[in-house]
């Protein structure tokens, strides 16, 4: 079992309209590499589900600029103002999630749950048109399951299995998007051999990981 | 006092509510400088919503790594004894009860602790971020902010802009003075000696309620 593939071979198994996750926050942990060649291949009408919109030049604010993003779920937009600028002008869907909402919603749909029920939201907009569920005299939302065709990831250290380490602050919602997409991509810095990494570092197991681009030691 | 002085001074006073051990979670902008105010020798544990614990300051220039940023995108440092994680954990965290303390701003709060501090409709759509959970999650939450928008009142009778989270809010802590957030109302713990109580009232649109021992606002 070969997972590991170019970048051209990673991007061509995405589709105009197909439904893509990508882990970062702010930039920190998207996978740079694939963010640019996807921008380079122009694909169209993506449903993006990002913690953000990053920055104009930055990690998937880049696909926002370039127009390729016809609905994005993300909790914060604030830092690329192109993201305003489309939304304003109804050129793309806005969907704002509170964040901790968007990590459940993802976990859920790679952990096979109906839904999350969370106190997050309660008396705002937010709860408008969901289900309220109220449990032992708590009012909560019922958030349902986020799925993707495609999760692009990244991590610092993976091996030819997929088994990740992360660096620093990269994990945020790496980890989570690996276990809900049809198909998972990882952007590894580097890329070791199976053994190499041990067993009692690795955070996301190569099980969730169906393909390996090599983006070299940043 | 120019702006900076006083929104030192606002960060200085919220630094006096923390104590020892406290998880805390500060908000972009103002909330930020709390943490140049932590008493020596305490130990705080700040947390970053994009997943760790143990924030330290920005590190020398040079030193920068992409990897390791706050909230808000900037290079930042990891003390010792801290830890990365993902976000599912770090909202954990947060929704969960395990922050002490949230600091944050706000565009609009009101007597019943309501917070309003993610949008204005048709102007600015930010989107709310960590913030819906910090609020709703938080054991303590503290608003830092400039009593009013240029003169216009912040602290208010019910918010008008979108809701944060709806009767969250703690504590509101101005270059005025520090209110709490009760069951009967805003009530005016501390007042800045710069400051007479009628100004306090001028400036504030919710009805005040003027604790009996009313204590002078001490940074």
């Amino acid at each position: 079992m070969n997972k590991l593939v170019s970048i051209d071979e990673a991007v061509d198994m995405i589709k105009d309209g197909m439904t893509i996750m990508v882990g970062g926050f702010l930039g920190c942990g998207n996978p740079h590499k694939i963010i640019d060649k996807l921008v380079e291949k122009n694909v169209k009408d993506l449903t993006l589900i990002c913690n953000d919109s990053s920055f104009p030049d930055y990690g998937v604010g880049k696909l926002v600029v370039n127009h390729q993003i016809k609905k994005l779920i993300a909790s914060h937009v604030g830092t690329n103002p192109e993201t305003g600028r489309q939304m304003n002008a109804g050129e793309m869907e806005v969907v704002l999630v509170p964040q901790g909402t968007l990590a459940e919603q993802v976990r859920a749909g790679g952990a096979g749950l109906g839904g999350i029920l969370t106190p997050t939201g309660v008396g705002t907009v937010i709860e408008e048109g969901k289900e309220k569920i109220t449990v032992d005299g708590v009012e909560y939302l019922l958030e349902k399951p986020l799925k993707a065709d495609v999760a692009l990831i990244a991590g610092q250290k993976v091996d030819k299995f997929g088994n990740i380490v992360y660096f620093g602050a990269t994990r945020n919602f790496n980890t989570i998007m690996a276990t809900a997409a049809d198909i998972v991509i990882v952007e590894a810095d580097e890329v070791v051999e199976v053994g190499d990494l041990d067993p009692n570092d690795v955070v996301t197991s190569g099980i969730f990981v169906d393909y390996i681009v090599d983006g070299g030691a940043n | 006092m120019d702006k900076n002085e006083l929104k030192a001074f606002i960060a200085k006073r919220v630094a006096k509510e923390l104590k020892d051990g406290d998880v805390v979670n500060l908000g972009i902008g103002l909330p930020t400088m709390v943490a140049n105010y932590i008493p020596e020798g305490m130990n705080i544990f700040l947390q970053s919503e994009n997943g760790f614990i143990g924030l330290g300051p920005a590190p020398e220039p040079g030193k920068e790594d992409m990897r390791i940023v706050n909230a808000g995108g900037q290079p930042v440092t990891i003390l010792p004894g801290g830890a990365f994680f993902d976000s599912a954990t770090s909202f954990t965290i947060i929704r969960g009860g395990h922050v002490d303390i949230t600091v944050l701003g706000a565009l609009q709060v009101d007597e019943k602790g309501n917070l309003a501090n993610w949008m204005i409709p048709g102007k600015m759509v930010p989107g709310m971020g960590g913030a819906m959970d910090l609020v709703t999650g938080a054991k303590k939450v503290i608003i830092a902010m400039e009593h009013t928008a240029k003169g216009a009142p912040k602290i208010l009778k019910e918010c008008t802009l979108p809701l944060t989270a709806a009767h969250q809010v703690d504590m509101i802590i101005t270059e005025m003075g520090v209110m709490e957030v009760t069951e009967k109302g805003i009530v005016l713990k501390e007042i800045n000696p710069e400051f007479s109580i009628e100004d306090v009232k001028n400036s504030t649109e919710a009805e005040l309620i003027i604790a009996e021992d009313l204590k002078e606002m001490e940074i």
